[in-house]
């Protein structure tokens, strides 16, 4: 079976078509695939988040790419939420126009259920039950993955994602917005020890995270020394301490307390080469085995949402041609395969 | 034109104490329809002054920042709250594009960070709060700017 994938939630069109014997056939973004032809030679820096220009050049290219045609497509899955309404309905109402027109199937599938499946893409996927670190500029969460549609939340921030307190940081350190990489660079320039940043909630008894007090220390310590090259990369470097020690200390928490040996590292902070390197090192000790899904599975792509389509439409069949959206959408509502 | 205030006052929040007193005094005086802007530097505190106000509301949910998301909504205490962050945008058109269009109606109360983002497209605000972050703790300067804002802050300014 032949599943496309839309993934329209936030500021990423993402289009994907996985197979079920022959697995992803294709996968594409409006960031990566040049459809400058589209746009009369310019690509719109304007209204990145507008889907409806982007979308049907991107199925076509991604048809393309996976050397089919849009009539091979057996279903089609779509992000049903959460996520901006507006940006929802796009990637929706185009499912169903395409369904409706090709006569097949449509699936509305859960944003975070893609990002928990897609290390499953991977060559060795991880097996059931895996935990499930989610590090990104949008979230910051421990789930416990037991299978399709068994999902527990363990922990989650409380206020800013990690990614968000990255790229957050590093504008008042001077390095632009989103600058998060960048900050990384910085840090890795820095003297360890020099300054020291709080690790909110490192003791706090639970899983959950907050980032945004951290902003107020930085901020602190760069009104208080010279904004000059070296103290700000001290100051980045303390601050990617302070994040790096409370993700590793609370991601092993959950592994030690669900007694589930694999970790899954996921999101855009996932490829932070401390995070990775204190987390590795940790996890060996404890005889804990980490996953680090490649980039393009991490941030929002409509591989995912193809592939955790396909898991479900294997077990449903469903004629349904109704679409809708939901900006909220509790994890916990879905149901098990 | 806008017309001239008659209400402007200045807070001193010396701690979350503080931002938290302040949230639930907004928070009583909340009328469906009305436009708040929250204005002031990275970390000056406005998601922390929002969620201080739900708080008082009864939301005992998580307030996460809505800088990913762009927009947070929020049903308590038969209110329909969106929290707005407009940080991302590169563009005020964006704002348009986005479709925020249809949550800035008669029935909502819109919490705006970072409105000057959608400058120009952005409804007026009611009120106007500038947070200024001091050596310590915030600076709060809150605003009336239209008949119905301004009805919100009566009382509240000494």
């Amino acid at each position: 079976m032949l599943t496309l994938g839309i993934e329209t939630s936030c500021d990423e069109t993402g289009i994907a078509l996985y197979h079920g014997e022959r697995g992803l056939l294709a996968h594409a973004l409006h960031s990566q695939v040049a459809m400058h032809a589209e746009y009369g030679g310019v690509v719109p820096e304007l209204a990145s988040r507008d889907h409806i220009r982007r979308i049907v050049p991107l199925i076509r290219e991604t048809v393309k790419m996976a050397a089919c045609e849009l009539s091979d497509v057996d279903a089609i899955a779509y992000t049903q939420g959460p996520g901006l309404a507006g940006a929802l309905l796009v990637g929706a109402s185009v499912a169903a126009a395409l369904a409706y027109a090709l006569n097949i199937p449509t699936l509305g599938v859960h944003h975070l259920e893609g990002h928990l499946l897609s290390p499953l893409l991977e060559e060795n996927p991880p097996a059931f039950t895996f935990i499930a670190l989610l590090v990104s500029g949008g979230h910051t969460q421990l789930m416990e993955v037991g299978g399709v549609g068994r999902y527990a939340l363990l922990g989650e921030t409380l206020d800013d994602a990690a990614g968000e307190a990255f790229d957050k940081t590093a504008k008042l350190l001077g390095l632009g917005y989103p600058g998060g990489p960048a900050l990384s660079k910085l840090a890795e320039q820095g003297t360890p020890g020099r300054f020291k940043l709080p690790r909110p909630m490192i003791n706090s008894g639970d899983l959950n995270f907050s980032f945004s007090g951290l902003k107020t220390a930085v901020l602190t310590l760069a009104r208080k020394h010279a904004p000059d090259e070296a103290s700000r990369a001290d100051i980045a470097r303390a601050f990617q301490e302070a994040i790096v020690e409370v993700l590793t200390v609370k991601a092993l928490a959950a592994v030690q307390q669900t007694g589930h040996r694999r970790l899954v590292v996921a999101g855009g902070v996932g490829a932070n080469r401390q995070l990775r390197a204190q987390l590795s090192g940790a996890a060996q000790r404890q005889g804990i085995d980490v996953y680090y899904p490649k980039l393009e599975f991490c941030t929002d792509n409509g591989a995912m949402i193809a592939f955790a389509g396909a898991q479900r439409l294997r077990h449903l069949n469903t004629q349904d041609r109704r679409f809708n959206v939901r900006a909220r959408w509790e994890l916990n509502q879905l149901e098990a395969v | 034109m806008h017309r001239r205030n008659h209400i402007q006052f200045t807070r001193y929040l010396r701690d979350e104490a503080a931002t938290n007193a302040l949230g639930a005094e907004l928070a009583a005086r909340l009328e469906p329809g009305l436009i708040i802007y929250l204005c002031g530097d990275l970390g000056a505190g406005k998601t922390a002054l929002t969620r201080a106000i739900l708080r008082a509301l009864g939301f005992v949910g998580k307030v996460k920042s809505p800088t990913y998301t762009l927009v947070e909504p929020y049903e308590v205490s038969r209110l329909n709250l969106y929290h707005f962050d407009f940080y991302r945008f590169n563009d005020p058109h964006e704002w348009l594009d986005a479709g925020f269009r249809d949550y800035f109606n008669a029935e909502s109360i819109c919490l705006v960070e970072w409105p000057e983002k959608a400058d120009g497209l952005l409804p007026p605000a009611d009120v106007r709060i500038l947070l200024e972050i001091q050596d310590v703790g915030r600076m709060a300067d809150i605003t009336a700017e239209t008949k119905k804002g301004e009805q919100c802050l009566q009382r509240m300014a000494q």
